[in-house]
């Protein structure tokens, strides 16, 4: 109530600031008018404008430097004979660890906080902590891991310790994108499986999550294609600078895109930066594949509501 | 709407089940099960606290934190020993305060300016498009805004404006860096400028208002708080963005106004340092987690705030 009053009071400010509430100059406000629709509409059309100037920019320089023997290739110190080939396989067996820890996971805490947990204050400390989390910066969460899984449970500079990084660091984003999910499901649906006598988890897992499904899928899939671009948390544990191995275990050293794309960048030789871009062109054409399919998955889950 | 049946069992009888002990002991199961996940975030932020204010505490030990906080210079890469260098975090603080400056001039205006046009002028089909379209600005990964930084930005702005620009500058990191942040600031702003009841809008069109003037002065005013959340969250973004200031800003910690030169951000200091592997225990392993619990408070007050706005924004309408 006390919000309308001040409401009122600030459209006293229609008016010009001294004399009365009443103006007469209709061409110049007009005119002001369409300036500003210009104006914010150019704000819009800014950052597209930026990101199409950058694709075409990497992709000049990127697309003409992928063959299938830069794809096939190890790391060298060479810029002729390098590859990607160990970087796209260390990246597809962290999106694997991220896959099987991550997601689990953040979809069972989802489902607690929204179906399980009442308001008492330790649930609303978890959900102002998971807030809080996943506006930590990156780079963070690379300490911690260079803390806890490389030294403390001697995981060493390995793959393992990169994927739990990667995964606790998309975690915050999966329960997010899974309780938006699971809070759409509508009510109804849990109350008519009560009345048929089924337990909580049965009405859970046989009618909330197939509904919840799409939504939370959606966000997963978002959440991994951030998890495959992300470079600072993997370099604060430490960055080979060529690999000319490919990842056999979990305890290998790795590198991944992202990574291998910074090596790249901070090399002086312009052959460097071609490979960069090209690098770049891969990574952008994974997440643009994984994007199109969670926009998919999403338009297709709106239509049938 | 299809209604989900459970497509393993049978029909008839085989659908009954009696209430049985192994039932109540599965859901018992279940609910700690999913309370451990939801327990485990709580741990991961006391690991954060612990690992980072735990190694910091070791390195204020070798030097203080008064020397931390006043001394003017950041020599840690060259110190063998804590008396040898100069530990001032302001020299990285400034780097990253300048730098999300930069990031702010650019974000602020035009992300707030595209929230009022996605929000009052775009028509439905237009933001169906638009929407999507500035979602993807986000999705980039900042290696490839901090590659594009370099490789573009800077010698376009060497051939334009700059001629004496050095190759990593603070200016090209900081407006790219502005770029990113531009669908983080729409995007909530939007849904913050969206939410303002239209019988406000109504109101003032009614007193004979022009389109910009309800935009202007009814819509946003009632709109502040969510905007100021996301202007606050946009500013954290900024704070802890790496990758970008770590390829084209260089790794020269100095304290300068003079945004053509290179300067070492506190996450780029991390960068610089983790990828060369300093062994655990060296000083300058410590003086990373000293610089990172730096970086986490400041990070942490922002999200607080922004969080704050947020649920004032909430409770509003």
């Amino acid at each position: 109530m006390s919000q309308s009053s001040t409401q009122v009071d600030r459209q006293k400010d229609l008016g010009p600031e001294e004399g009365g509430n009443f103006k007469t100059s209709v061409g110049v406000r007009h005119g002001w008018d369409r300036f500003f629709a210009v104006l914010v509409f150019a704000a819009t059309l800014f950052g597209l404008a930026v990101l199409g100037v950058l694709l075409v920019d990497v992709g000049l320089q990127g697309v003409p430097a992928i063959s299938w023997q830069f794809l096939t290739s190890m790391g060298s110190a060479d810029a002729e004979s390098a590859g990607l080939l160990p970087a796209i396989l260390g990246s597809i067996w962290l999106l694997g660890i991220v896959l099987v820890v991550a997601v689990p996971l953040g979809i069972g805490a989802a489902i607690y906080l929204e179906e399980y947990a009442n308001d008492t204050w330790i649930n609303r400390i978890i959900e102002i902590n998971i807030s809080n989390l996943a506006g930590v910066p990156s780079i963070i969460y690379g300490l911690l891991g260079l803390g806890v899984f490389v030294y403390i449970f001697g995981f060493g500079r390995s793959i393992l310790s990169g994927g739990l990084i990667l995964s606790l660091l998309i975690l915050p984003v999966i329960i997010i994108a899974t309780r938006e999910a699971v809070r759409a499901v509508p009510q109804s649906m849990r109350e008519g499986a009560f009345a048929l006598g089924a337990t909580r988890w049965e009405s859970i897992r046989y009618h909330v999550l197939p509904q919840a499904l799409p939504g939370a899928l959606t966000g997963t899939i978002l959440a991994l294609s951030r998890a495959i671009g992300e470079t600072a948390p993997l370099i604060a544990i430490g960055v080979v600078p060529y690999t000319t191995f490919l990842p056999e275990d979990f305890f290998s050293r790795f590198t991944a895109m992202p990574i291998q794309i910074y090596n790249w960048a901070g090399e002086p030789e312009e052959e460097f930066e071609i490979l960069a871009a090209a690098g770049i062109v891969v990574l952008m054409l994974v997440l643009l594949i994984s994007n199109a399919g969670a926009i998919w998955l999403r338009n297709k889950f709106q239509r049938r509501n | 709407m299809a209604v989900e049946t459970r497509g393993e069992r049978g029909s008839g009888p085989d659908l009954w089940k009696r209430d049985s002990r192994s039932r109540k002991v599965r859901e018992r199961v279940v609910k700690v099960v999913l309370t451990a996940c939801a327990y485990l975030s709580i741990l991961t932020t006391f690991g954060i606290v612990i690992i980072l204010f735990g190694e910091a505490a070791t390195f204020f030990q070798d030097v203080s934190i008064l020397r931390f906080l006043t001394e003017t210079e950041w020599t840690a890469g060259f110190a063998a020993t804590p008396q040898d260098g100069e530990f001032g975090i302001i020299v990285l603080a400034w780097a990253t305060i300048y730098s999300t400056i930069i990031a702010c001039a650019v974000a602020l205006p035009v992300g707030l300016g595209a929230a009022i046009y996605l929000s009052e002028y775009a028509s439905t089909g237009m933001r169906r498009w638009l929407k999507p379209a500035l979602e993807i600005l986000a999705g980039v990964p900042t290696i490839v805004y901090g590659f594009f930084a370099l490789t573009f930005v800077t010698p376009f702005l060497q051939s334009t404006l700059f001629e004496g620009i050095q190759i990593y500058n603070i200016l090209s990191a900081g407006l790219v860096m502005g770029v990113m942040i531009i669908p983080t600031v729409a995007s909530v702003s939007e849904d913050a400028i969206y939410a303002v009841p239209s019988g406000l809008r109504e109101g003032a069109y009614a007193l004979g208002a022009t389109k910009r003037e309800v935009a202007t002065k009814v819509v946003v005013p009632a709109a502040t708080s969510g905007i100021v959340a996301t202007f606050v969250l946009g500013i954290s973004r900024a704070v802890g963005e790496t990758m970008i200031v770590a390829v084209a800003a260089g790794a020269l910690a100095q304290l300068t106004v003079n945004p053509l030169e290179s300067m070492q951000t506190m996450t780029a200091y991390i960068v610089q340092v983790t990828a060369g592997e300093s062994p655990r225990g060296s000083l300058e392993y410590e003086t990373i987690f000293a610089v990172g619990a730096s970086l986490f408070l400041m990070t942490l007050v922002l999200n607080m705030v922004a969080y704050w706005f947020v649920r004032k924004f909430r409770e509003v309408y």
